[in-house]
């Protein structure tokens, strides 16, 4: 027992026996109210496994049931939930440690779905429970704490003296919860920071200890401010003490076909990824260039797709700066192993000033949304941005593309130093971003309105700086009220779907469909189009559901997968997957039944926006920036081609026309082609011609209970 | 000339080789899969496989995103 907890007060407290892990499941899940004290353990039921399967389908589930149909994110009622699922926690298969999670979102008003690497999620299980359903509102800051070995979850009083930025609070909860190496290796966090107490686009963070650096590391679960409902509901932490993880400790039924099938996975990996997107090496930045070369990196808030400076911020410059010069995973046992870090980054603004840090990442979406969207080409201020970003506790996603926004605001005279505080927030200002931020954090100026995320900063913008309603709708890049992930969708319609036609807001996890329908081509009608929408987003689904990381699936490939019938779904992953799934849980499934198991929880996710008021045809509207040239000066970069297209597509002579005369012809065709879109979408997922899954749809999938029937029909 | 993905007409000559063409499309993506009038080309052979006049050419980004 560490000396320092034993001084800590134990507001509540619950004693179990932690079930043993069986094919995946524990049987249990944990319910915690930090308002009332009130913790127990909850059955894990055979229908529930069968129709949600576990991870975002068990937390769906749960938070279905735990609040009712006016909930709002900051109600007590409201929940985080956290699960793994029941091939969480496997070590023989790269990137199976992945923890998903649910709750209100204060962006969006319904669910948000946010995935993340680091060990809370399968340690969670190994301690006895599948989920973890977090309800309630403390007085007082508060600490959940799990400890498997132990036998106990507590409720915990956190001391005012204790840290919430998330790199200072990792230190203090080991130097009060750990005793030992060992204990902090069996430990997991999940935390957030002071610019969560400060805004809607707060993230939480789950540490893994490093062995290596023996030093705690974070991975986000970033996307729809789930960050801003945990300290709403006053927790600080929420902490896990494990059994030490083996290599079956998810007591699966067929260890040997796992093995078997893990082996070849990682075969894979070690042979082609040096090859291919040198993923070990320089993670997700890879993409940054090549991104940058097809003209789909957004620049100056998707205004463009290339930037001559991009060498500047691309995956050369990353692999450079990461450290250890090895691959660094956020689980055991993954060979991809992606999750770089910067070590010893000495910090040059804030109230952390000279502090030497580590930096996990910055990955992809930090560098194209705080780099390239906002003009920011200086490597020290991505690592400055990504680094408080996640101490603080913000979404980088949000962060940058609602950075950009402003930054195209303060150049379109909206903004000015006078309504700024005196900021010059011009794209490309690196140190004014920063300054932003750390008003943010602290609630303060400027950064306090910026923290309310890009839906609210429009409506803001408008009341009280005089902006054009109809300009700030076009060219703020969220959908449902959340920020737009880094990718420019002006010449892919998929994709506008991929974002737009998406249940939680417009994150490409669902949907990304760029190069299918861009660059190969292999989507030219709008029926092809509505069934990448019905499979991709079920298969990446899927992923969610089981406790995978998506990257395994498609950034590594035999290339003897071109042979393939359908090279784009990576078939023989595919396949991989069901010999995991099966040789988990001991559940015979194909292929098709992946895609069923997603469907079920992604009606259900659909049915809960509708039950609180989204979730129809109106609130899948995209802003016209995702979809086309809003401003002159965005015309002219591409005139080429938006000319070429004029002839193509209306027979028409653009030397004839107008710029204005050409733009409006263009907003005439790409709007309605996107209505087009929606209506070939909702019919091949069997929903209304207003977005509503059918009553014939539910019972197919088997989840027509009676409360979700009536949603739906009240709507039918 | 040569149809590429259905869409991008590049000019044929004689010996033009798979690479020749990513080249000009600027497709720098490493991982592709290549068909020529419906036959796959694999990588290995992209410095040696010359395309035909007339030829259809479908080159499949094999990628998805973060």
């Amino acid at each position: 027992m560490n000396e320092a907890k034993a001084k800590l007060h134990v507001l509540s407290e619950f004693t179990y026996t932690p079930s043993t892990v069986e094919r995946g499941y524990t049987g249990q899940t944990l319910y915690v109210n930090v308002g009332d004290g009130t913790i127990k353990g909850k059955p894990v039921t055979e229908d529930m496994k069968e129709k949600f399967i576990g991870g975002r389908g068990f937390d769906l589930w749960l938070l279905w049931q735990g609040i009712n149909d006016s909930t709002k994110w900051n109600d007590p009622e409201n929940e985080i939930v956290i699960a793994s699922g029941p091939c969480g926690g496997t070590t023989q298969y790269p990137g199976s440690g992945k923890s998903i999670a649910v709750s209100i979102s204060p962006l969006t008003h319904v669910p948000i779905d946010s995935n993340a690497g680091g060990h809370y999620g399968p340690y969670l299980k190994f301690s006895g429970w599948d989920a973890i359903e977090v309800q309630g509102k403390a007085e007082k800051d508060v600490f959940v704490y799990v400890d498997g070995p132990a036998g106990i979850v507590q409720i915990i009083e956190a001391p005012e003296d204790s840290p919430t930025d998330t790199h200072m609070l990792g230190h203090w909860l080991n130097d009060h919860f750990a005793a030992s190496e060992k204990d902090k290796q069996q430990m997991s966090f999940v935390t957030a920071g002071i610019g969560s107490d400060h805004s809607y686009i707060g993230c939480l963070n789950f540490s893994l200890y490093d062995r290596k650096r023996h030093d705690l590391r974070y991975k986000q679960a970033g996307r729809g401010g789930i960050g801003t409902v945990f300290r709403d509901k006053k927790i600080k932490a929420l902490i896990v003490k494990s059994f030490p993880v083996k290599g079956d400790s998810n007591h699966p039924a067929d260890m040997e076909r796992i093995a078997a099938t893990g082996a070849d996975m990682q075969h894979e990996v070690a042979t082609f990824d040096p090859v291919q997107n040198r993923m070990r090496s320089r993670g997700t930045s890879y993409l940054v260039q090549i991104m940058n070369d097809y003209d789909l990196l957004p620049v100056h808030n998707y205004k463009f797709g290339a930037h001559p400076d991009t060498p500047k911020i691309n995956g050369d410059i990353w692999e450079a700066q990461y450290t250890q010069n090895m691959p660094d995973g956020c689980w055991y046992g993954c060979t991809v192993a992606c999750a770089h870090a910067v070590d010893a980054y000495e910090v040059r603004t804030g109230p952390y000033k000279g502090q030497r840090v580590i930096v996990d990442g910055p990955e992809y979406e930090t560098i194209a949304g705080c780099g390239s969207n906002c003009g920011i080409f200086e490597p020290w201020a991505l690592l400055e941005i990504n680094f408080y970003c996640d101490t603080y506790g913000i979404d980088t996603i949000s962060f940058g593309t609602g950075m950009a926004f402003v930054m195209e605001c303060y150049e379109a005279g909206i903004l000015d130093k006078e309504k700024t505080g005196g900021l010059d927030l011009h794209f490309g200002k690196a140190e004014e971003t920063l300054e932003v931020m750390h008003q943010l954090a602290r609630g303060e100026g400027f950064g306090k309105i910026f923290g309310m995320g890009i839906r609210q900063m429009k409506q803001y913008f408008v009341e009280h700086f005089d902006a054009d309603p109809q300009f700030v709708q076009d060219i703020g890049m969220e959908a449902k009220g959340l920020e737009y992930s880094e990718y420019l969708t002006k010449e892919s319609l998929a994709q506008q779907g991929g974002y737009g036609l998406t249940n939680k807001g417009p994150q490409h996890d669902e949907a990304w469909l760029i190069f299918m329908d861009q660059v190969n081509n292999q989507l030219p009608t709008f029926e092809d189009k509505a069934e990448a929408l019905h499979y991709f987003p079920m298969w990446r689904t899927w992923f969610g559901l089981c406790g995978f990381c998506k990257l395994p699936w498609n950034d590594v490939v035999d290339p003897k997968n071109s042979l393939s019938a359908e090279p784009a779904k990576i078939p023989h992953h595919v396949q991989n997957y069901v010999e995991i799934y099966s040789g988990v849980t001991g559940k015979e499934v194909t292929t098709d039944d992946l895609i069923d198991m997603s469907e079920r929880v992604y009606n259900l996710q659909r049915v809960m926006n509708i039950r609180l008021g989204y979730g129809l045809r109106d609130h899948d509207a995209i802003p016209y920036r995702s979809a086309g040239p809003v401003t002159e000066e965005e015309y002219l970069s591409r005139q080429e081609r938006y000319d070429d297209q004029i002839r193509e597509w209306f027979d028409k002579d653009p030397e004839t026309m107008t710029t204005q005369e050409k733009m409006a012809l263009h907003r005439e065709y790409r709007e309605g082609r996107y209505e087009k879109l929606i209506d070939a979408v909702y019919k091949r997922r069997g929903w209304s011609p207003n977005g509503v899954p059918t009553v014939e749809k539910l019972q197919q999938l088997g989840i027509d209970y009676p409360d979700v029937v009536a949603i739906v029909k009240k709507y039918l | 000339m040569i149809l590429v993905n259905q869409k991008h007409q590049v000019a044929w000559h004689k010996g033009i080789t798979i690479r020749d063409v990513l080249k000009i499309m600027n497709y720098t993506y490493p991982h592709m899969a290549v068909r020529v009038n419906g036959t796959p080309v694999l990588d290995d052979q992209y410095d040696t496989y010359t395309i035909p006049d007339e030829a259809d050419v479908r080159v499949i980004h094999l990628i998805a995103g973060g």
